[in-house]
């Protein structure tokens, strides 16, 4: 059974019709790219699928439940999926520790010790540890981005939505977090990234879904959508990185 | 005919200060308890709360203080109600500052970036937790600077209040000019003694805004 289901998902932003009817199941396990133009609704997607944006119809079911707009059905599905931001969006009045702490404490209502045992063990694996006590300031962009992603994955998600996570990055900063994810992706985590990183979605992802005008317009394994691209659209889209 | 010494005047200014200064903390105390309902009414979800709040902060900011102190002082009157210059001057000088106070404090919490939000709502968060643990503890920080010197504001607010007759600072000015016949030396002391007032609040302020801007440089 699938993890994901997204089926004939819809969503317009006024008149400007973003998704057109998506189509993807996500089996667990699965690390999925999904590529395409600017605009092209990749990033819509992703954020409809944690509800930070209303789907205006179809479905999304997320281990069996329903995507639905109350807060206690969409506080459920966020504990199953995580999402990473490209602006990491770590929360800068907190230490490092503070931001992977508190929402478990909070939404979860862990003991504090739990929860700071579960933080340096999720920050370990990410390899700052020893970063516990700074403050988001203090970090690197990379380091940054690994803390958030620490953060998610203190939550215990089943799933984790990448939304662009290394297109803020300097280039010399983008492997040590790709190599994170791999990580990840090598232990079993299902995984959803929007990316422009075509080499990492070659090597590392199950699926490559390439987005056009709201579409899904090719998905298949990488090596046949990067090395036998079927439509003019994809050719020109590879052709033009 | 009295003669008056400089300290016979500074004195009295003085006395009157006294109550610039109760004044002034009753209604930046009062008006931050009313401001902070009418925050959490203009941001919050309730679409009647939105409005309300709204309305009475347009309303309090769009009219001179001295029509709100007159509308106190006289308007109750009307109605029967005898209100004594301190109550009417302490209402209404709280409910004005309460109209700014919320509006600057509006603008701490919208300045919050959207992605803190997000991140926060992603890790399952509700509203009020949002609130609590992500928005509020950030917005507090921006809002020290411009909440300390808008209580400048307040005190020389209080000026007004001489109008309808409470004996403050500047009501005490009057009364000595008219005794003295000394209106430049009276009201230049009177100045200074707002001044020595008001200085130390807003050079607080220029102090907090850098020392928290350096704080938080990097984001």
């Amino acid at each position: 059974m699938s993890l994901i289901a997204i089926t004939e998902v819809k969503k317009s932003f006024g008149d400007n019709q973003v998704l057109k009817g998506i189509n993807i199941d996500v089996m667990p396990g699965e690390v999925i790219a999904i590529i395409g133009k600017s605009g092209s609704g990749k990033s819509t997607l992703l954020r409809c699928i944690n509800g930070l944006e209303m789907i205006d119809s179809g479905s999304i079911m997320v281990a069996g439940a329903q995507l639905l707009p109350d807060e206690v059905h969409l506080r459920a599905l966020r504990l199953k999926v995580g999402m990473i931001f490209q602006q990491f969006n770590l929360f800068p009045h907190l230490t490092v520790g503070g931001n992977v702490i508190l929402a478990q404490t909070v939404v979860k209502k862990t003991p504090k010790a739990e929860a700071e045992a579960m933080a340096r063990k999720m920050l370990d694996r990410v390899g700052l540890g020893h970063k516990f006590d700074a403050y988001p300031e203090e970090l690197s962009g990379g380091q940054q981005q690994r803390v958030a992603i620490a953060r998610a994955l203190a939550m215990q998600p089943m799933a984790l939505l990448c939304d662009e996570i290394t297109s803020a990055l300097d280039p010399e900063l983008v492997n040590e977090v790709l190599a994170v994810v791999k990580e990840l992706a090598a232990e079993g985590m299902t995984l959803l990234m929007v990316t422009h990183e075509m080499r990492f979605a070659r090597d590392v992802c199950s699926r490559v879904v390439f987005m056009h005008q709201g579409l899904v317009h090719e998905i298949g394994p990488p090596g046949e959508v990067f090395s036998n691209p079927q439509t003019p659209e994809l050719k020109q889209f590879l052709g033009m990185i | 005919m009295t003669e008056f010494s400089l300290w016979d005047i500074l004195r009295n200014l003085l006395l009157a200060t006294r109550w610039t200064i109760v004044l002034s903390l009753v209604s930046f105390v009062g008006g931050s308890m009313v401001g902070l309902v009418l925050l959490f009414l203009r941001i919050g979800k309730g679409r009647a709360g939105q409005i309300f709040a709204k309305g009475y902060i347009e309303l309090f900011q769009g009219t001179p203080l001295l029509m709100q102190l007159f509308l106190a002082f006289f308007g109750l009157g009307l109605l029967g109600i005898d209100v004594p210059a301190w109550l009417a001057a302490g209402l209404a000088l709280i409910f004005w500052t309460a109209a700014f106070l919320a509006e600057i404090w509006r603008g701490c919490v919208e300045s919050i970036a959207r992605g803190q939000w997000e991140a926060s709502a992603s890790l399952g968060m509700g509203y009020l937790q949002q609130m609590r643990y992500v928005v509020l503890p950030q917005a507090f920080k921006i809002a020290i600077p411009p909440t300390v010197g808008f209580s400048v504001q307040v005190v020389k607010g209080t000026a007004l209040t001489s109008i309808i007759g409470f004996v403050e600072l500047s009501k005490a000015g009057t009364v000595m000019t008219n005794a003295t016949f000394q209106p430049f030396l009276v009201y230049g002391l009177v100045a200074l003694i707002y001044f020595a007032l008001c200085w130390p609040l807003s050079k607080s302020s220029q102090l907090l805004e850098r020392k928290l801007n350096v704080a938080h440089r990097n984001h």
